[in-house]
């Protein structure tokens, strides 16, 4: 579906070419057979990721099964419109770094291939301040959940967490899973944007062109992935409780 | 240097056995900067073989001390707490840092790029990382063994290693943790290496078995090792911060904890076999000069173990109160993942049927693989009915079980695929006589170490105990035999030790293609130069494809674009 | 290379998809269906939409070689397998068991 606007009067610049023959490493006989390798590696990578997660998907399943009181408790308690924020910053993170692979692929200019970067690592640290906000609130309410640290501050919160079936150990169970999953969610994002940063360095060096973007696709396949975790993480931990909640 | 063996062939050119390749992968840069920052797939194997020979004789030597003390029912050498250490220690160093490196690191790395014709292996900076992150593993693993130990045996169950161990389990922990991207890497870069990089010609059915075993383990690596990651992480936090994460006392469930470690470490035993049978394969193949019988069916059946292997984990949890429902479910399916193994062995020995057989040293580890094999496999299929395992459930017939696999299996593949490969990976021969003097010693001393073991386990002797009753008699008799069976067991590893080392200063120079084999890697220089070929090769004829040995040259080989014997090498006319 | 370059549009539209997804997660979330699994049904069917939405045309899996749609499923049937046959465990635990009489166990949280 590419339409002739994307492309049309597109040339490499030499510089650009002269990047993209550079780019291509002793040991592949050609670009294509390196661009092969590189993206089957990088989803590889990426399904090993998902197995990484996945434990954490499991440990969370498991005792939400067995503790649902609990759950929806600790779940009721965390900041919606917060985890609402971040899933759209992060969605809005996803469509900058399309469009930044789009750019490099279409043969923009570096301007615009640095835009969409700059904004996706703008976005990605966003998150990452909401979620900074968030934990140092964690810390506020006294809801870290360290042997003998877990203790609401808040009467309504401790409330919350010891009636209608829920147990203060098990709450803190939940929010262990939620630091667990947020935490190794958030060093992703992290590494993530230490990873940009050279990224966008190089695009401003005027090193991606029609001719050679892999590193760019191929980092977007990895940004991409990290905002699909949390598409999954948003609803199982911040809206447990609504329902219930709702129903008080 | 005329041979008297008639396999060892007539005419060669002048001089190709005066002396090594003028420029090989060995001896193409010197210094230690050349092999620390080597990215050459072929130095950075030697470098795993190093390392990996050390974490082999240091878990060896643990085993020693294992087998000291049981020689008396009496727990009198160490004390109770002091030989969980060593078995932890030995189970740990031995699975994380041999069995499941091994092949692949060592073999699996030098070769792959060779069999299908490749110059290097797809990230050749990602392999070295690899090799750089098992360090890491290796030593922060050898850091909590010095500072004090770890004793939860290498299984880490909880929550006895997550709340009452006073031992150096983070830390080991972490090891653990970090060698496990070392294996994750090595299968992401087998797999794209075999996907993307096969020489023009080299369709998949045409790819030695070996390589299709080693796909099928690489799927394993990326699969199933970063949930051991995850998992090894939990415990560390949760020594940390004391949730209850896996404390029944505090609202979790062990079992959930034996889930997440067996999803892993069950397909770890196929990588831990099935780059070994990749090895039988080729060696049979060799050996016998006969194209492997039923070749489509031994590669699917190395996929078919890799995905099966992933639905198996239950049957180590049996009686740890899991749902009978399930157990039923695992006990099936293991049942079932035994099926492609056996498909392997009748093809195997069918292979052989009216094969032109030479009990060279690396066909007699392959004897000794498939009956080794079979027994070990067989007595996994006891262990695997739910009935029969209540009672033998960590006994010394598990222990038997499953040392007749990796020493009978794993280590009898590998050593016999070093045997194969030495003359490629050196340039040298081994000393024939003296590698099958040690392959029988070895034999006779597993057998003697591991077979009582049965016998011990079905009696009901426990495994990590370390000591035993005293008014069981045949128990002090089985255990000495047992011991004393280690002890020839090691002093025939250490043969191997010695005359390979002696090799490669005093061996035979070793032609392009000793045996001679088919694959391509025979058809480059031993050692080959550091591109690995000359000319990037372009395959027309299928694997394994032999001729009467009549036919062959040395120099060359079996294959139909190779000069046939009396044939002039560069017109090809007779 | 000859790569097919997804438009811009595509992408914008994918965009709007996904941004309505979220408010419809957590609308439906509010909603007290009086029962937990539709509820989580209802959260997971979205989430996996999205993520699908994401896979396909974000990652450029609706363009790319058979060998990438086989990579991405597998993770997904693997993740599958490590799920359900854990499950399977925790979900027949209380099950009769074929063998021996059934023991009264004291009430732990109800579950479904």
């Amino acid at each position: 579906m590419a339409t002739h606007a994307d492309t049309a009067g597109v040339h490499t610049t030499p510089a650009q070419h002269e990047a993209a023959q550079s780019a291509l490493a002793h040991h592949f006989d050609n670009m294509e057979q390196q661009k092969a390798a590189t993206t089957l590696g990088m989803w590889l990578f990426l399904v090993q990721e998902v197995m990484f997660f996945g434990g954490l998907f499991l440990v969370y399943a498991i005792y939400r099964a067995l503790y649902p009181q609990s759950w929806a408790a600790g779940s009721s308690h965390l900041n919606w419109v917060l985890g609402g924020f971040n899933t759209v910053v992060l969605i809005c993170s996803s469509l900058t770094m399309a469009l930044a692979v789009w750019a490099a692929q279409a043969g923009r200019p570096r301007k615009t291939q640095v835009l969409f970067l700059v904004l996706t690592a703008v976005l990605g640290l966003t998150f990452l301040g909401v979620k900074a906000f968030e934990y140092a609130d964690k810390y506020q309410d006294g809801l870290i959940p360290f042997a003998g640290w877990f203790s609401p501050t808040d009467p309504e919160t401790r409330e919350l967490f010891t009636t209608h079936g829920a147990t203060l150990q098990n709450v803190q169970m939940f929010y262990w899973i939620y630091f667990a999953m947020t935490g190794l969610h958030a060093l992703h994002m992290i590494i993530g944007i230490a990873i940009i940063i050279p990224i966008i360095w190089a695009a401003w060096r005027e090193r991606y062109s029609p001719e050679y973007y892999a590193p760019v696709e191929l980092f977007g396949l990895y940004w991409h992935f990290v905002d699909i975790v949390w598409i999954f993480l948003f609803p199982l931990l911040y809206l447990l409780g609504a329902h219930l909640a709702a129903g008080h | 240097m005329s041979s008297s063996n008639p396999q060892k062939t007539m005419t060669a050119p002048p001089d190709w056995r005066s002396k090594l390749p003028h420029v090989n992968y060995l001896n193409a840069n010197y210094g230690i900067k050349s092999w620390l920052f080597t990215l050459d797939h072929k130095r950075i194997a030697l470098l795993y073989l190093l390392s990996i020979s050390f974490f082999f004789v240091l878990g060896g030597a643990y085993a020693v001390a294992i087998r000291m003390e049981l020689l008396t029912p009496a727990g009198d050498l160490v004390q109770s707490h002091t030989y969980n250490k060593l078995f932890t220690h030995h189970g740990i160093l031995m699975v994380f840092f041999f069995l499941i490196p091994s092949i692949p690191a060592v073999l699996g790395n030098f070769l792959i790029p060779l069999m299908i014709g490749a110059k290097d292996l797809a990230f050749p900076r990602l392999n070295l990382l690899s090799w750089y992150i098992y360090m890491a593993g290796g030593v922060l693993t050898l850091w909590a063994l010095m500072a004090g130990g770890v004793d939860t045996g290498w299984t880490f169950y909880t929550p006895y290693s997550t709340k009452f161990s006073n031992t150096y389990v983070m830390l080991a922990g972490l090891g653990v943790f970090v060698n496990g991207f070392s294996s994750i890497l090595t299968g992401l870069n087998f797999i794209v290496t075999i996907h993307t990089m096969r020489a023009p010609g080299m369709t998949w059915f045409r790819l030695p078995l070996f390589i299709w075993s080693h796909y099928a383990t690489s799927l394993i690596f990326v699969l199933g090792t970063p949930v051991i990651a995850i998992t090894v992480l939990l415990v560390a936090l949760e020594r940390l911060a004391h949730i209850g994460i896996f404390d029944p006392a505090l609202g979790g469930d062990p079992v959930l904890f034996q889930h997440l470690f067996w999803f892993y470490s069950h397909p770890a035993v196929y990588i831990m076999i099935l780059p070994s049978m990749g090895i039988i394969s080729e060696l049979i193949a060799t050996h016998s000069r006969k194209n492997i019988f039923g070749y489509s069916f031994v590669a699917f059946s190395s996929i078919a173990i890799a995905v099966f292997g992933f639905l198996v984990w239950g049957h180590h949890m049996f009686t740890s109160t899991q749902s009978i429902y399930a157990g039923l479910i695992f006990s099936i399916v293991s049942y079932a993942v035994a099926i492609p193994s056996a498909v392997k062995v009748f093809n195997w020995t069918a292979t052989m049927y009216k094969g032109s057989i030479s009990w060279d040293t690396p066909m007699l580890y392959a004897m000794f693989f498939i009956g080794l094999f079979v027994i070990g496999g067989m007595t996994g299929l006891f262990l695997a009915a739910l009935g029969l395992d209540v009672h033998v459930h960590d006994t010394y017939f598990v222990v038997a079980h499953f040392h007749y696999i990796m020493v009978g299996g794993a280590l009898m593949g590998y050593l016999g695929g070093l045997h194969n490969w030495w003359p490629k990976i050196t340039g040298r021969m081994y000393p024939e006589a003296w590698a099958r003097f040690s392959a029988l010693v070895i034999f006779v001393g597993f057998n003697l170490t591991f077979f009582p073991q049965f016998l011990l386990g079905y009696m009901g002797m426990p495994r990590r105990y370390h000591a035993y009753p005293l008014d069981a008699p045949l128990w002090q008799v089985l255990h000495v035999m047992s011991s004393a069976g280690a002890s020839i067991l090691g002093f025939g590893m250490v043969i191997p030790l010695v005359y390979f080392i002696w090799s490669m200063r005093y061996g035979k120079f070793a032609p392009a293609n000793p045996w001679p084999a088919t694959g391509l890697e025979w058809r480059t220089a031993s050692p080959p130069p550091t591109e690995n070929f000359e000319v990037t090769p372009v395959v027309t004829w299928e694997a394994y494809e032999f001729r009467p040995i009549e036919e062959v040259k040395t120099v060359g080989g079996d294959n139909p674009d190779q000069p046939r014997a009396g044939e002039n090498p560069l017109t090809g006319n007779r | 290379m000859s790569e097919h370059i997804v438009s811009r549009k595509v992408y914008f539209v994918i965009f709007a998809a996904l941004l309505v997804g979220t408010v419809l997660t957590v609308v439906a979330a509010n909603i007290d269906f009086k029962s937990e699994v539709i509820n989580t049904t209802i959260a997971l069917a979205i989430a996996v939409t999205k993520a699908t939405l994401v896979v396909l045309y974000f990652m450029h899996v609706r363009y790319s070689a058979r060998i990438i749609w086989v990579l991405v499923a597998s993770g997904i049937f693997w993740l599958a397998i490590m799920m359900v046959l854990t499950a399977s465990d925790y979900m027949s635990r209380k099950w009769a068991s074929p063998l021996v009489p059934t023991v009264q166990s004291a009430p732990a949280e109800t579950k479904h």
